[in-house]
């Protein structure tokens, strides 16, 4: 359908400008001819898989809640994880943010070793990470906020330093002209200027961390998904049901949450 | 302001910070309440501090045992990645496509009331998930391997590009809609000449965000045997090949990156 | 007592933006600087508490040559050293009273800076001096919910929390409506007078400069070429003022041209 559409717009361009169109078109093409052809799948099971799914399907319902009180347990303990991880990441960001940033950091050595962290932290995904701390603390609780800790030090270390770096500079320079040092100038010209961003940064990841602790179960590290992984192995599907549905409710009920706060904090 | 409050300002000696809550009751409800939240959720841990105080050890063996990383299976590497790369463009424009009917279902302006809440639910359903539930789910449905992948990055592509491109739609001239209708034209020939059009440089910002993001969740959803980079992470793991486990992170951090600097470029020069 | 040799600023590429500039400032008198823009009036002022770095030259403020302080010692000095500015510069977010009580961070210990607990005396010489300007009524409202003029006294009340030994002013009024304009440059006036306090104001309003202050310096880029009382500043000396361009002034080692033989009348 959207094929239709460019003949409409090729008119427009230049001769040059139609080649380099053709050529990614025809680009694209021969991309997605490749994946097509070269993936690994048995096409048998593709074309299967629409009675498959339904068929699963079918086995969840009616959903099972004769565990729904074990599920709500488990649920409340997978938003601990999200909490805790979360108000423990934030802070230890704080520095790595003050650090990262070009405008506050002491020297050059400490900008690297505030950007690496950042880096390290963001391009290794929660769940990479909940393995990594499985393999060190066992499985648990305990590997799981550490993992998701891990990850958001990263996010909210990066927007905060950004925040940072975008200050309005002119009370900074006031205050350096009344002889403050520089220790207060930052708690009385910096601080105030990114809180609205820590806020709105915090309760972002928060919310975000709610949908990531609920999988972290899946590769040992506690929460929700090991309920979840638990009825799957045992294929009790009624109950699959149920922890998906609960986990939709989370999910919404985290949105509402942090919708609410973000209106009454900022 | 009377002679009074003035005099009155002139001998004070005390302030105080409004506080952030005006109401003590709540001020200090809440306060207490946070604090009681943490001090019991962290005493409550279950920690078992035995396991945890071997993490230092084990930490110091898993990194011994990583270092330095292997490139030895570097066909292995090549072609997790290759499988993941796959997964990324079939799942993009698998949800891309699908995407344009359910975002102009969810779009408030174009869609009746009924199509509207379905075309919500479906997004929000979408969105509520990991992309690692969905990935297991299918895994369970169509059993191990990349097609899985494809079908979890697809529901993944829905739950976000469909909502923005409705969040487009909604935004869209409607002038320009009431234009074609006016000369008579039928639903379809609206769509393609009014409605396209607007929503198209948007679309295409998306798509290429999709990919990138798309790859980035391939490496993710193998873990739990959605085919790619992933299962090959996985493996490794499993077989406590530590060292090969390291070489596989960094190249995809590598990936990632440098996917994210190619996309971002590509968005800027677009825009 | 405010004594400026030889004072020389280069930035980091060109010419000097301030060239071998002399300028005394004695007792407690409102003194204007004019001139057209770019001729180094915000330069000055900002070598005078070193926000800017002063190439070489002496700038001594009441026997200390602040020119030659290290950065703890420099911190001490600026503390002495009053600022306002033209766009106010001060922390929206934070509140009037913190505002006022940030001109004294140089001497509050950080605990109280942290924990708000201003000291009593500090607190009350908040209020009187927000009292004189008109403004005690707002120390619990944050500084965005103002006006530019109210913005503006707030800025003053933190210079003068810092009990400067002189008050630097960067076109105090320029971001300001005529009649705040004229209430600001009054209320300098006053405070002047009151806390036996030098003022150094940057200004390109000459009418409310010959108005409120009792000296005028003409700078033409980077000298100092008209000092001198406001009844002398005739059209001639407003015309040389405002003549001229930077390349002729600032390039070649011109003869210093000087109006009517008035530099160095110091008004006190
Ligand atoms: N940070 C800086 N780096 C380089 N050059 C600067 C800097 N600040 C000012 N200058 C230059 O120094 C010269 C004098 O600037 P200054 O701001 O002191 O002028 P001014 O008299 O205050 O002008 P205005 O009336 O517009 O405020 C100008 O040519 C300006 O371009
Ligand atoms: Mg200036």
């Amino acid at each position: 359908m959207s094929m239709e559409i460019f003949p409409e717009q090729w008119a427009r361009f230049t001769p040059r400008q139609r080649i380099l169109r053709y050529t990614f078109f025809l680009l694209s093409a021969v991309i997605l001819y490749w994946s097509v052809t070269s993936i690994d799948v048995i096409w048998e099971w593709v074309w299967d898989s629409p009675r498959q799914m339904g068929d699963l399907f079918s086995r969840m319902v009616p959903p099972d809640t004769r565990n729904l009180s074990s599920i709500l347990m488990v649920l409340w303990e997978t938003v601990n994880i999200a909490t805790l991880a979360t108000a423990i990441a934030v802070l230890i960001s704080l520095p790595v943010a003050y650090m990262a940033a070009q405008n506050t950091t002491p020297n050059k050595a400490t900008l690297w070793i505030g950007r690496f962290i950042l880096v390290s932290s963001r391009s290794i995904n929660t769940i990479i990470w909940a393995l990594l701390f499985v393999a060190i603390f066992g499985p648990g609780i305990i590997a799981g906020i550490v993992a998701i800790m891990f990850r958001s030090i990263g996010f909210v270390g990066k927007l905060l330093g950004e925040a940072i770096e975008e200050i309005d500079h002119k009370p900074v320079e006031a205050l350096e002209a009344t002889g403050a040092s520089r220790f207060k100038v930052i708690m009385y010209a910096i601080v105030p200027q990114v809180m609205p961003t820590f806020w709105a940064v915090s309760i972002l990841r928060w919310d975000i961390n709610l949908r990531e602790s609920t999988v972290l179960g899946l590769v040992g590290a506690g929460g929700i998904g090991v309920m979840l992984q638990g009825a799957i192995d045992t294929f009790n599907w009624q109950e699959v049901a149920t922890i998906l549905l609960a986990i939709i409710v989370l999910v919404i009920v985290g949105e509402v949450i942090s919708a609410w706060l973000r209106r009454k904090i900022l | 302001m009377s002679k009074a409050d003035t005099q009155k300002q002139l001998v004070r000696d005390t302030w105080q910070k409004p506080p952030f809550i005006a109401n003590p009751y709540i001020r200090w409800g809440v306060i207490i309440a946070v604090l009681v939240y943490f001090g019991f959720t962290l005493v409550n841990l279950p920690i078992d501090w035995n396991r945890a105080s071997q993490g230092l050890t084990r930490a110091a063996r898993i990194f011994n045992g990583a270092w330095p990383p292997s490139f030895e299976r570097g066909g292995l590497l090549l072609n997790g990645f290759l499988e993941s790369l796959k997964i990324a463009i079939l799942a993009t424009v698998g949800g891309v496509v699908l995407s344009i009917p359910i975002a102009f279902m969810a779009a408030r302006n174009v869609a009746i009331k009924p199509v509207y809440f379905l075309g919500r639910a479906i997004i929000i359903v979408a969105r509520s998930f990991h992309p690692v539930i969905v990935a297991i789910i299918f895994v369970k449905a169509v059993g191990f391997g990349p097609f899985a992948g494809v079908l979890t990055l697809i529901v993944y592509s829905v739950g976000f590009v469909a909502k923005m491109l409705a969040e487009r739609i909604e935004e869209i001239d409607f002038g320009q809609v009431e234009a074609m209708r006016s000369v008579g034209a039928p639903f379809l020939s609206t769509l393609i000449y009014a409605v396209f059009p607007q929503i198209m440089p948007r679309q295409i910002g998306l798509t290429i965000y999709q990919l990138d993001s798309n790859l980035r969740a391939s490496a993710v959803v193998g873990i739990v045997g959605a085919g790619g980079i992933g299962a090959t992470l996985a493996n490794a793991f499993g077989r406590y090949d530590y060292d090969f486990a390291l070489t596989i992170t960094l190249v995809i951090i590598g990936v990632i990156l440098v996917s994210e600097a190619i996309s971002g470029q590509i968005r800027k020069s677009i825009k | 007592m405010l004594k400026i040799t030889d004072l020389v600023k280069r930035y980091d590429t060109g010419q000097p933006v301030l060239k071998n500039l002399n300028l005394e400032i004695k007792g407690e008198s409102v003194v204007s600087i004019i001139g057209s823009s770019g001729a180094g009036k915000s330069t000055l002022l900002r070598c005078i508490n070193r926000l800017v770095e002063p190439s070489s030259g002496q700038i001594q403020l009441n026997g200390t040559d602040l020119t030659s302080l290290n950065r703890s010692q420099l911190r001490k000095a600026r503390h002495k050293i009053g600022m306002v500015f033209q766009s106010f510069n001060l922390i929206d977010r934070l509140t009037v009273m913190e505002n006022v009580q940030s001109g004294r961070l140089g001497s509050l210990p950080t605990w109280r800076a942290i924990a708000r607990k201003y000291p009593k005396e500090d607190i009350r010489r908040a209020y009187e001096l927000m009292d004189r300007v008109g403004i005690a009524h707002y120390a619990d409202k944050r500084a965005d919910e103002l006006s530019g003029g109210e913005r503006q006294r707030v800025g003053v009340v933190r210079a003068l929390m810092q009990e400067p030994e002189i008050l630097l002013a960067d076109e105090p009024t320029a971001s300001l409506d005529p009649k705040t304009s004229e209430q600001i440059m009054g209320l300098l006036r006053d405070l002047s007078r009151e806390f036996a306090l030098p003022v150094l104001i940057n200004i390109h309003n000459v009418t409310e400069a010959k108005e409120y202050t009792d000296r005028i310096v003409g700078m033409r880029y980077g000298r100092i070429i008209f000092d001198a009382l406001p009844s002398d500043l005739d059209k001639d000396a407003m015309d040389s003022i405002y003549s001229g361009t930077p390349a002729a002034d600032r390039g070649a080692d011109v003869q210093q041209s000087t109006v009517s033989g008035d530099v160095g009348a110091v008004a006190t």
